[in-house]
Formats: C-alpha cells, sequence, structure tokens
C-alpha cells in the first residue's frame, strides 16, 4: 500500500507514538526516513 | 513489613508575574511586538486563581468526580464556596511565595527590596506553618536591585507594576547557574518545601526528624556545568524542612518520576530499610505559560499561572493507611512496544494479573491528570480522556465491558483532568489524598495510579517509560464476616 513512499512519523505520547506509526507504515511497504515523538503536555 | 500511604499534600503557588519567565514565554515574547503586553493583560487576580474549580479539587476541597458535573469552562464558572487552604495543602499568594523563595535561598542569590521583604517576614510570621521561617531579615535597596539588573546579572521579580526584587546569577559563565536556572530550582525546593510542610504539619502530623529518607521527583534537575543534573534538591528540601535524621536522593524517569519514586519507596519500607519516606515534586518554572498564547488568542485567561507541588509520605504499616502492592507494580521493559495497547497491556493488565484481577476490578484510574482546559484550548486533546478511552478500549478487547459501556467506563473508573501542567506533578498523583481519604471512608477499595514519562525529549532513546502502583484498603479495616 505504501510500496515506493517515504514517511515522515510524527507520534504523541498520549495518543500513538513514533515507533508505533512507522512500525506499521513499514508493515505496509513504506520507507521510514524520520521518527520522532513528542509530549504535548 | 507492609508499606502503606500515610498521607499525601497538594499545594498551589499562584505566580502570575514569573509566567514571562517560563521557557516558552520568554522564547516567544521578544519575537512579537505588544505580545508581552497582552501576556500581562491575560493573568488572572489570586482571587480567581482560588477560586478556579480545578485549583479547589487540587488542595482537596472538591472532590474529582464533582468537578465532573460542574458547568464548563471552569475559568467562567469560579466556584462561590474557594477557600484559599484545603485539607491537601493552600493556594499562596505571590508575594508570600517571593518570601518563601528567599527563605529557600541559601546563597543570597533572592534580594528582594528592603520594604517589601520587611512586610512579607511580617505576614510568614503569622502563617499557621511558617512561622519559624529563618533568613527574612534585612534586604536591598531598590537601587542596588535596579543596578543588579542593568549589568544583565539578573532576573526580575516584579509584583504587579511593581520590581520588588531579582534573582542573580551563581556564575559568570556556568550556564547551568544562570539566573533563570536557579529561579528553576528554588522554585521548585520552595514549593516542595511547602508542600512537606503541609503534608508533616497537617495532613499526617510527623515530628520531620521522624523522616528517614527523601525522594524527590521534581521536574527540573539541579547541578553545575560539571554535571549539570548532579542533584540532590531532596536533600536540600529536607534540610529547610527539619528533616535532620533524613538524607536522599533525586528520582529521574520524566513524567513517571513520581511512581518510579513511590515503587523505590515502598520497597525501601517493605526491606525495613528506613521506616518513613517522604517523597517530594516541587513546581516547573519552565512550564509557566506553556501554552500562553493560545489562551491569549482566545481571550481566555492564562491558565499556566501557578506553580503546583507534592508530597507523599510513605511509611510502616499503621494498620489504617491504604497498602501499597509492591507485588504487583506494572512497568514498561524496554522491550515492550509504544502503541497505547502494548503499554497498558503492560502497565495495568500485567500487575491485575499478578493479582488475580480485572481492569474492572480497579475502582478508580490516576492516569494523566492534566488539566483539559488548558490543553484544549491550545488544539492539544484531553489527555486524561484520551488515557481512560485506551484503557476502556483495552477493557472492551479483553471482554469485560461491551463496546456500548466505553462511555459510562471513562466516568466510572477515571476523572475529569483537573491539574496545572506542571509535568511530573499531573502525573496520576495529584489523585494520592483524594484516593486516600476515599479509600479510607470506604468509597472505594482501591486505586491504580499510572505515569508516563516522555523519555525522548532528552533525546537518548526514542523510548518513552511507564510505572503504575496499586493502593488498596488496608486489610487490618476489613471486618471479619462470620
Amino acid at each position: 500500500m505504501f510500496e515506493g513512499k517515504k514517511v515522515v512519523a510524527f507520534g504523541e505520547r498520549d495518543g500513538v507514538q513514533g515507533p508505533a506509526i512507522a512500525e506499521c507504515l513499514s508493515a505496509a511497504g513504506a520507507e521510514v526516513v524520520f521518527t520522532v515523538t513528542e509530549c504535548i503536555v | 513489613m507492609t508499606a502503606v500511604l500515610k498521607g499525601a499534600s497538594s499545594i498551589l503557588a499562584h505566580t502570575p508575574d514569573l509566567v514571562p519567565l517560563g521557557s516558552k514565554p520568554t522564547r516567544e515574547i521578544p519575537r512579537f511586538e505588544g505580545l508581552g503586553e497582552q501576556c500581562l493583560a491575560h493573568l488572572r487576580s489570586y482571587r480567581e486563581a482560588v477560586a478556579y474549580p480545578p485549583n479547589q479539587v487540587f488542595i482537596g476541597n472538591i472532590r474529582p468526580d464533582e468537578l465532573a458535573e460542574m458547568k464548563q469552562p471552569w475559568w467562567r464558572n469560579l466556584t462561590a464556596d474557594a477557600f484559599r487552604e484545603g485539607p491537601y495543602g493552600e493556594i499562596m499568594p505571590q508575594d508570600e511565595f517571593y518570601g518563601l523563595l528567599k527563605a529557600a535561598d541559601a546563597f543570597d542569590l533572592i534580594w528582594l527590596e528592603e520594604g517589601f521583604q520587611s512586610q512579607i517576614a511580617a505576614k510568614l510570621r503569622l502563617h499557621p506553618l511558617l512561622g519559624d521561617l529563618k533568613g527574612l531579615g534585612g534586604g536591598r535597596t531598590i537601587a542596588e536591585i535596579r543596578d543588579k539588573l542593568a549589568r544583565n546579572e539578573a532576573l526580575p521579580l516584579n509584583l504587579g507594576c511593581d520590581l520588588v526584587g531579582c534573582v542573580c546569577q551563581a556564575h559568570e559563565e556556568d550556564e547551568a547557574l544562570s539566573a533563570s536556572v536557579i529561579l528553576e530550582g528554588l522554585s521548585a525546593k520552595a514549593s516542595a518545601f511547602l508542600a512537606l510542610r503541609h503534608l508533616l504539619a497537617r495532613v499526617n502530623p510527623t515530628d520531620p526528624r521522624d523522616i528517614d529518607y527523601l525522594l524527590d521527583f521534581s521536574e527540573g534537575a539541579v547541578g553545575d556545568r560539571y554535571q549539570r543534573g548532579g542533584g540532590n534538591i531532596a536533600k536540600a528540601i529536607g534540610e529547610m524542612a527539619g528533616c535532620l535524621n533524613a538524607t536522599g536522593a533525586d528520582v529521574k524517569a520524566f513524567c513517571c518520576a513520581p511512581t518510579h519514586a513511590i515503587a523505590i519507596a515502598a520497597a525501601l519500607v517493605q526491606a525495613g530499610t528506613f521506616d518513613e519516606v517522604a517523597l517530594l515534586g516541587g513546581g516547573s518554572l519552565p512550564k509557566l505559560g506553556m501554552k500562553f498564547q493560545f489562551h491569549v488568542k482566545k481571550d481566555m485567561p492564562i491558565l499556566e499561572d501557578t506553580l503546583a507541588a507534592i508530597a507523599i509520605l510513605i511509611g510502616k504499616d499503621d494498620g489504617v493507611s491504604p497498602v501499597i502492592r509492591t507485588d504487583a507494580i506494572g512497568v514498561h521493559p524496554i522491550c515492550a512496544g509504544a502503541s497505547a495497547k502494548e503499554i497498558y497491556e503492560e502497565v495495568a493488565v500485567k500487575p491485575l494479573n499478578k493479582l488475580g484481577k480485572r481492569i474492572t476490578d480497579i475502582d478508580k484510574y490516576s492516569t494523566e491528570l492534566h488539566n483539559p482546559e488548558i490543553t484544549v484550548a491550545a488544539g492539544r486533546p484531553d489527555t486524561p480522556l484520551i488515557n481512560y478511552r485506551a484503557l476502556g478500549a483495552l477493557a472492551c478487547l479483553r471482554g469485560e465491558i461491551g463496546k456500548e459501556a466505553m462511555g459510562d467506563f471513562v466516568r466510572t473508573y477515571g476523572m475529569p483532568g483537573f491539574s496545572p501542567t506542571q509535568g511530573h506533578i499531573p502525573a496520576a498523583i495529584p489523585f494520592m489524598g483524594h484516593a486516600r481519604d476515599m479509600i479510607m471512608a470506604g468509597r472505594i477499595e482501591n486505586t491504580m495510579f499510572m505515569a508516563k514519562g516522555s523519555l525522548f525529549l532528552a533525546r537518548m532513546t526514542d523510548l518513552s517509560d511507564a510505572v503504575s502502583v496499586i493502593i488498596e484498603r488496608n486489610p487490618a479495616t476489613r471486618k471479619e464476616v462470620s
């Protein structure tokens, strides 16, 4: 689904964290070029 | 030896004139013309801060469940029956807090104008818990203070439009001892001291000399340029509070430092290493006004105008206080995943499994308790709500509740956020005093405190962290059923 796509994963600590997004999108064929999690509080 | 929760105190210091010294305002105000004036125009009065319903919950005059029924926005629907003092602490006004900063200052770095200092010293002598404060004699002339500021060696301490003092840098070249870092450390020390004084003098009267050990879980880290997080602010606070027979250490784990500290303290008591351990969390200066631009834009008061501090006493079983289940501490190990489901599996389900309990066997969950009125106004989520929904979804996946019961799950097992966004402080523990009283009154049987830490912010790992602790009714208080 994401083959050939590059992905930047922005996560949030109390929502969905960056590594979780990256894992999902990698599994869907994306190339994750940057992953970060931020904290809104 | 069982470890019990012997008490918890919660205090606020209303410090509107420190808001411009918070991290975000310090960076943003110089960038936009007029923003400084707008910031000042949106600061609350002390009376408004006291009458703000979440602040009354924080000091224990209102239960969190009652807050859920109160009309929002809370900042526009102030409570008529508001008090400076509550069962867990007080809301201290800014002028007195400046006096407390001075009393916390062992290196003559807080300079207060002599007339102001003498006035505040007199005021604090009348405070029921602070009559013995030392270091409040003397003062500086306003000319000395202005000169220090003109040489860029200090930051101003204002009271409304009046300059009443300054905080000085402690070293000319060491950034770890700059005026802003010194103020950050002294704000944490002074506010945590006030919480500790309330804990030992009112909440659970205890001779400070009976405290064996102190664990600090404050947001900041004190040190110098060679060891920026060197510590040990716990011992500094204990010295100020007269805990003469104690030493201590600082626990660092971002916002789950408080639950780490509870687990460590309970283990130390249970092992017989120490009998009475006091945990301390001071207020965070950098987080004042963190979302102030959004509050200004929405023409609402800047709600991040209070420093918040909490102190917790953990000791040997007294036969009445709720027990800490050291056999079921929840942890998020390095190998665990980062999704909400994986975090809650580790931190909530696994410890419950150890006790043969289900998610719905805990009467109240205390998770991140950030006041949503602060975050939602800034376009951010209602943090407690999303945590309760995630936990409810897990209960649903496990077949403990039906999908239609999700809304009820949040209401029944959760609570609205009521804590200022002061980093470590909102991390589950603002409910500690309420939980103890509600358990001892038989209103609930148990509570799980769950806190998460954003380790990734230090750029050493992309991991987060989480730790949970369960407290439950002391078995000695159960009536035997024949």
